[in-house]
């Protein structure tokens, strides 16, 4: 068996992304409505253009009828999915792999995920009912990926203290990436004591260290890539689509070190594969990563090939991750700044790759990298915590190899 | 000759000064302290750890013929306590568990019958003695738990001590008395009960002695159990026994906890006695019961792996009474903004109860790797259904890594959580009780402890925590 990837077989023609935030005033319909919206207007296209759905959610809705309803779509294929926090990009993997096969010419994903009704912080949960064991334990994420940051400070030999300040800089790059995005959830620059001195949440996290509560939706259109210049001059090229599940064993192997998120390695050599990339850190031109809590951007810095095992920290401080960086990572501010809506968040990764690429991200925001002649962003996506994970990770590029 | 086979006591780790209560509520302290259940403990939970405590040596389990779980306080009612406490062992399905609960004298009648059974019976005195605010039942009371088995006859055990006799006089009297639901007991004027129960307890000692044809300059260790502290007294000072055999009451270190408290005391004894010693366990409430054992050769060899008083010593810091009164429900405070804990659910639970309640994993026939909680498919070389039964309660491990979770949902925040590798291979990730945050270090040794971890919808959630290995010990591979 052995994965055959789609490079450059299919093309993303339109996008739309909500402001993500508290939305006390909008449902999650209005919410669909409005990403669909924005997507089929920059596509030139409308509704009745479109031949087939894949909505993300993880708990704002079951079914199709959850896109369809609000949209009246007219029979049409609706495909409601979940995968966690990584909800967002399977629904575009989906949506490309359906063109690609050639069973549809024009497909569309979506995500979407209405958090702040519930009145909870953080995640409200599904409904499952509980295993009656209380193994899977009543820990919540951001314990859960706090018990990266011991984990990396004593295999590495730095201080509590000089983590909290490279977790730190990452919450406030983000956040200043974030003030340059009027789609944001959090649009000002937070100083680094403020974010250091923050009441703390869990382990070494406080309130800056978690990505925001939102509420938001994110929707894009695909089509085969021969037909992508007929919506549009600028057209985003899939270069690689990976996902995996992990085997769920770092909570029960006493070999995993919580340093890493094995699935992000297996995920990312994968998708660099499809694409061709061998040097990531320097062919890419931005990254769109998973901070859903500042240790596991400083982790998925190594697992992804952008750092030496053990160095992310110092690249972290030296700022090669800035949006004047050697390579931009979270341009857009992140799920840090932008606001985490579960089932949105992979689209609206995928969002700041299109705005980059096609040179419509503002200028304040816009990565210098570009200007160097590089095409290629990353975008990646993870559910689930360190030990037992999903892991998405897509390369998009505005040019046709050869 | 019948007697007992095995004992263990548990003194729950946290302590609160008496002084304490008084500098909060205003009023005249005591000295002092007294042992406080965990936010996360109930007369079940205890039992379970003093149970787990007395047969911790090879074999006892599977010699069990029948458990009574005896408790004032019983974490349900209609349905068995002791059913989670014959889970949490693991005793065989055909082992009658039942309660002996509702009065504190159903201690002494869990010890008598089981004294007096043809069929080797472990039976638990468990309770949690609350008062109301400021009051003697609360700054007296204290909470425990001790676990006896008795047997020997066709058993094969070794009996550690003899019973030679044991007498129980009943009157009914209205000295202390708790309509169900109230928070606290009211009491009589003590001296009305005083003179009657000095002179039950005569009646008794005068039987039990007679019967094993003893006079009182024979008994060695004198043990008065009851919650009438003044009657204790007189009966200590007046018994005719040698003055030098009545012990200490242990109610300065961890108060009096009612049904256990003839348990914890007797324990206490059985920790230090010398072979051949007569120990006569006086215990008032509604009437009088007297049990006269004589310790054997067998004792020193066959003490339980945790003494009294090395648990006594092993206490925490004593704790803010304000925290003692939230753990009690005394205080309510302020829920996290999350969703509700859920209870477990029925069928999940009982599919699960020697994982749930037995801490049973599994380990892989073909390649050994242990799997918490048991899988079907190995994690390692991906075999099915080639498991076998593997206990971990017993097995220490050591923490990987941690977190301090400001946000979960526990009725005392933060939560503490590990995730501990144990010796022998396998890893689970669980709270960490007992302890502080200071105790939640990669590298720190913890062993485990059955806990209730929640209680939602009026359903009690029972789970393993780990905690410090404190006592320098572990128990041995048990049962």
């Amino acid at each position: 068996m052995s994965s055959h990837g789609i490079r450059d077989r299919v093309a993303i023609v339109g996008m739309g992304c909500t402001p993500f935030g508290e939305h006390w005033t909008r449902s999650a319909d209005d919410l669909l409505v409005d990403a669909v919206g924005e997507a089929v207007t920059s596509a030139g296209i409308t509704l009745d253009d479109i031949d087939a759905f894949w909505l993300g959610t993880q708990a704002s809705g079951v079914s199709g009828l959850t896109l369809s309803r609000p949209l009246h779509l007219p029979y049409k294929p609706v495909t409601r999915l979940e995968n966690m926090c990584a909800t967002g990009s399977e629904a575009l993997r989906n949506a490309c792999y359906a063109v690609a096969s050639g069973a549809y010419d024009v497909a569309m994903a979506v995500g979407v995920e209405k958090l702040k009704d519930s009145g909870m912080s953080g995640l409200s949960g599904t409904s499952m009912p509980g295993a009656g064991d209380d193994s899977r334990g009543e820990i919540t994420a951001p314990a859960n990926f706090s018990l990266l940051a011991p984990a990396y400070a004593a295999k590495y030999g730095l201080a509590e203290e000089e983590l909290k300040d490279v977790i730190t800089r990452i919450a406030w790059k983000n956040h200043v990436n974030g003030a340059r995005n009027p789609r944001a959830q959090f649009r000002k620059e937070v100083p680094l004591e403020r974010i250091r001195s923050a009441p703390i949440v869990a382990g070494m996290l406080g309130v800056f260290d978690c990505s925001g509560v939102s509420d938001g939706s994110a929707a894009a259109i695909v089509v085969r890539a021969e037909d992508a210049y007929k919506y549009t001059d600028k057209p985003i090229f899939v270069k690689a689509l990976s996902f995996v599940a992990g085997p769920a064993d770092g909570l029960l192997d006493p070999d995993y070190d919580f340093t890493t998120f094995p699935e992000v390695v297996v995920s990312a050599q994968e998708a660099y594969r499809q694409a061709g990339i061998t040097d990531p850190r320097a062919e890419l031109a931005l990254a769109e990563v998973h901070d859903c809590f500042t240790p596991t951007e400083l982790v998925l810095m190594e697992d992804l090939g952008f750092s030496e095992r053990g160095q992310a920290w110092k690249d972290v401080t030296s700022g090669a991750f800035d949006l004047d960086g050697s390579l931009p990572v979270n341009p857009d501010g992140g799920l840090k700044a932008f606001g985490h809506p579960i089932g949105a968040s992979g689209l609206r990764m995928m969002f700041e790759a299109w705005l980059q690429l096609r040179g419509e991200a503002p200028p304040e925001r816009t990565v210098s990298t570009l200007a160097e002649g590089r095409s290629l962003a990353l975008t990646h996506n993870l559910g689930g915590g360190p030990g037992e994970c999903v892991s998405f990770v897509s390369v998009v590029g505005s040019e046709l190899t050869d | 000759m019948p007697g007992l086979i095995a004992y263990g006591a548990y003194v729950p780790y946290h302590r609160l000064a008496r002084a304490d209560i008084a500098a909060t509520l205003g009023t005249v302290a005591s000295r002092g302290t007294r042992a406080v259940a965990g936010y996360d403990e109930d007369t079940t939970s205890m039992a379970v750890e003093a149970a787990r405590s007395s047969l911790a040596r090879d074999g006892l389990r599977t010699r069990i013929g029948q458990l009574f779980l005896a408790t004032a306080a019983p974490a349900y009612l209609d349905k068995t306590n002791a059913t989670a406490v014959h889970a949490a062992l693991g005793l065989d399905p055909h082992v009658l568990a039942v309660d002996m609960a509702g009065s504190v004298r159903s201690g002494l009648g869990a010890l008598v019958t089981a004294a007096r059974s043809p069929v080797p019976t472990l039976t638990v005195l468990s309770d949690l003695r609350t008062g109301l605010p400021g009051g003697g039942e609360e700054s007296a009371g204290g909470d425990g738990a001790a676990a006896f088995a008795f047997g020997g006859h066709r058993n094969g055990a070794p009996v550690i001590a003899e019973l030679l006799a044991h007498d129980t006089v009943s009157d009914e009297i209205l000295d202390r008395w708790r309509l169900p639901g109230a928070p606290a007991s009211r009491v009589w004027e003590e001296r009305f009960a005083e003179e009657i129960y000095v002179s039950l307890a005569d009646k008794a000692l005068s039987a039990a002695l007679d019967q094993a044809g003893l006079d009182r300059d024979a008994v060695d260790h004198l043990i008065v159990s009851g919650l009438h502290a003044r009657a204790c007294a007189t009966v200590r000072r007046t018994s005719g026994v040698r003055s030098e055999a009545a012990t200490a009451d242990l109610s300065a270190e961890i108060g009096n906890a009612g049904t256990a408290q003839p348990g914890l005391l007797l324990a206490d004894v059985l920790d230090r006695a010398e072979p051949g010693r007569i120990i006569a366990l006086v215990v008032l409430g509604d009437g009088a019961g007297v049990l006269l054992l004589r310790t054997t050769d067998a004792l020193p060899a066959h003490r339980a792996a945790r003494p009294v008083a090395a648990q006594i010593a092993a206490g925490g810091a004593p704790m803010p009474y304000a925290t003692y009164l939230s753990w009690r429900g005394l205080l309510d405070r302020e829920p996290p903004r999350r969703p509700d804990p859920e209870p477990p659910y029925a069928p999940p639970a009982h599919r699960r109860n020697s994982w749930k309640y037995g801490f049973v994993a599994s380990r892989c026939e073909k390649c050994g790797t242990r799997h918490l909680p048991p899988d079907r498919v190995c994690v390692t070389c991906r075999s099915v259904d080639a498991m076998t039964d593997e206990p971990m309660e017993h097995v220490p491990g050591t923490v990987a890594t941690f977190t301090v979770d400001r946000l979960a949902h526990t009725p005392s925040p933060p939560m503490l959580v590990v995730v501990v590798d144990y010796d022998g291979g396998g890893r689970f990730r669980c709270q960490l009780t007992d302890a502080t945050e200071a105790d939640a270090v990669i590298g720190a040794r913890v062993e485990m402890t059955f806990r209730r971890t929640v209680t939602a919808a009026g359903v009690h959630n029972y789970f393993w925590k780990a905690r410090p290995v404190r006592t320098g010990e572990t128990e041995g591979t048990g049962a």
